[in-house]
């Protein structure tokens, strides 16, 4: 357990580190995820890695355990919208009907891109 | 040994301790009534532990910064938990190598419809220049876009609003929209999720489909990149 989030968090360590060192305009967990996959990958073709948090499923229970409960991380910064209060009296419909309008349009140009994509991708392999 | 419960209060409230808990507690709450209504979507635990903790600071006259110090330790797991999301990604490593073209082409349309969408509308209904910008990045996951919002000279916090209510807004619309489109690929519904509402739309795809959520986790992942590249342009662009 202890091991298995020691190495999580030596990723996510990583990746901040390589992000700052580079300048780069990315965020570092996503590096630490990337670094992550690729040693689980490795793992799987070189059995000397298979040690500690890396076997019998270590590292997966304990990742698999925090996104268990993902929505619960997001409360404290939530929270925050009551610094915010003035903002939401003065502008609050047009700021929310925006977010509302933004959020759909997005959901359904990504969806039908998606499986349009995905549809013609599957015509063309049987053709 | 002070038993004046006013000064027993003065001393809790200014602990973490009293402020994590009263966290944790809420959103238990919160997610038990979630699992109890069969996950509807309007019973969302992150919007319902929001309003209840907020008001109880605001009745309290607690401020944001001393909540925060207890909070804090939840929402440093943030980052730790989007590195977890490598352990999905490689269990489904087969689904997702089968989809790579779709997610991509979606990738692209759905990041710039995301920000292209929000500064145009934003304009429209007459929103001031500041609050657009602050606006602009509302798509990806809280850490990056407050860090966009910096480099624009933009409010952080108000961004961090934006991004937490579009994520409850896409939580919340996704499985109506979706059901009533008739899409049953739960590969292209998460993928959706991931990309318009970040973290809590990824949280929400996990509720109702492995394979969903992980869909949701990548898109969320490769908007953050893509985003942060995207919003300095679509700003020069679109915003006058």
């Amino acid at each position: 357990m202890i091991a298995s989030l020691s190495l999580i968090l030596l990723c996510q360590l990583a990746g901040e580190a390589f992000v700052r060192w580079l300048g780069l305009p990315m965020p570092g967990p996503v590096v630490g995820l990337i670094l992550l996959l690729l040693l689980l990958l490795a793992r799987d073709r070189y059995p000397a890695l298979a040690h500690g948090p890396l076997h019998g499923g270590g590292v997966e229970n304990a990742s698999l355990g925090l996104l268990a409960n993902l929505s619960l991380l997001f409360v404290p910064a939530g929270v925050g919208v009551i610094q915010k209060l003035d903002l939401i009296v003065d502008h609050g419909v047009a700021f929310l009907g925006v977010l509302v309008i933004s959020v759909l349009i997005t959901l359904l140009v990504t969806v039908v891109t998606f499986v349009a994509a995905g549809r013609l991708m599957m015509r063309n392999e049987q053709s | 040994m002070s038993r004046d419960p006013f000064s027993l209060w003065v001393y809790l409230s200014q602990s973490p301790l009293l402020w994590l808990t009263v966290t944790l507690l809420v959103y238990a709450i919160a997610d038990a009534v979630s699992i109890w209504t069969g996950r509807h979507p309007f019973a969302n635990p992150v919007l319902h532990s929001m309003w209840i903790i907020g008001t109880f600071l605001k009745l309290t006259n607690t401020s944001y910064t001393t909540y925060f110090g207890g909070a804090q330790f939840v929402h440093f797991l943030l980052g730790p938990a989007t590195v977890a999301l490598a352990v999905p990604l490689y269990e489904n490593r087969k689904v997702v190598a089968s989809a790579i073209l779709p997610m991509l082409v979606a990738l692209a349309a759905g990041s710039v419809t995301a920000v292209a969408s929000v500064v145009v509308l934003a304009q429209a209904v007459g929103l001031p220049r500041e609050v657009v910008l602050a606006m602009a990045p509302k798509s990806v996951t809280a850490g990056v876009a407050m860090g966009i919002s910096e480099s624009l000279h933009a409010d952080p916090s108000l961004t961090a609003v934006a991004v937490i209510l579009t994520g409850i807004l896409g939580a919340i619309t996704v499985t109506p929209l979706m059901n009533w489109m008739g899409i049953t690929d739960f590969r292209a519904r998460g993928f959706a999720v991931g990309i318009a509402a970040h973290g809590i739309g990824t949280a929400r795809a996990f509720q109702v489909d492995a394979v969903a959520g992980v869909f949701a986790g990548i898109a969320m992942s490769l908007n953050a990149l893509v985003t942060s590249l995207l919003v300095p342009l679509a700003v020069t662009l679109l915003l006058r």
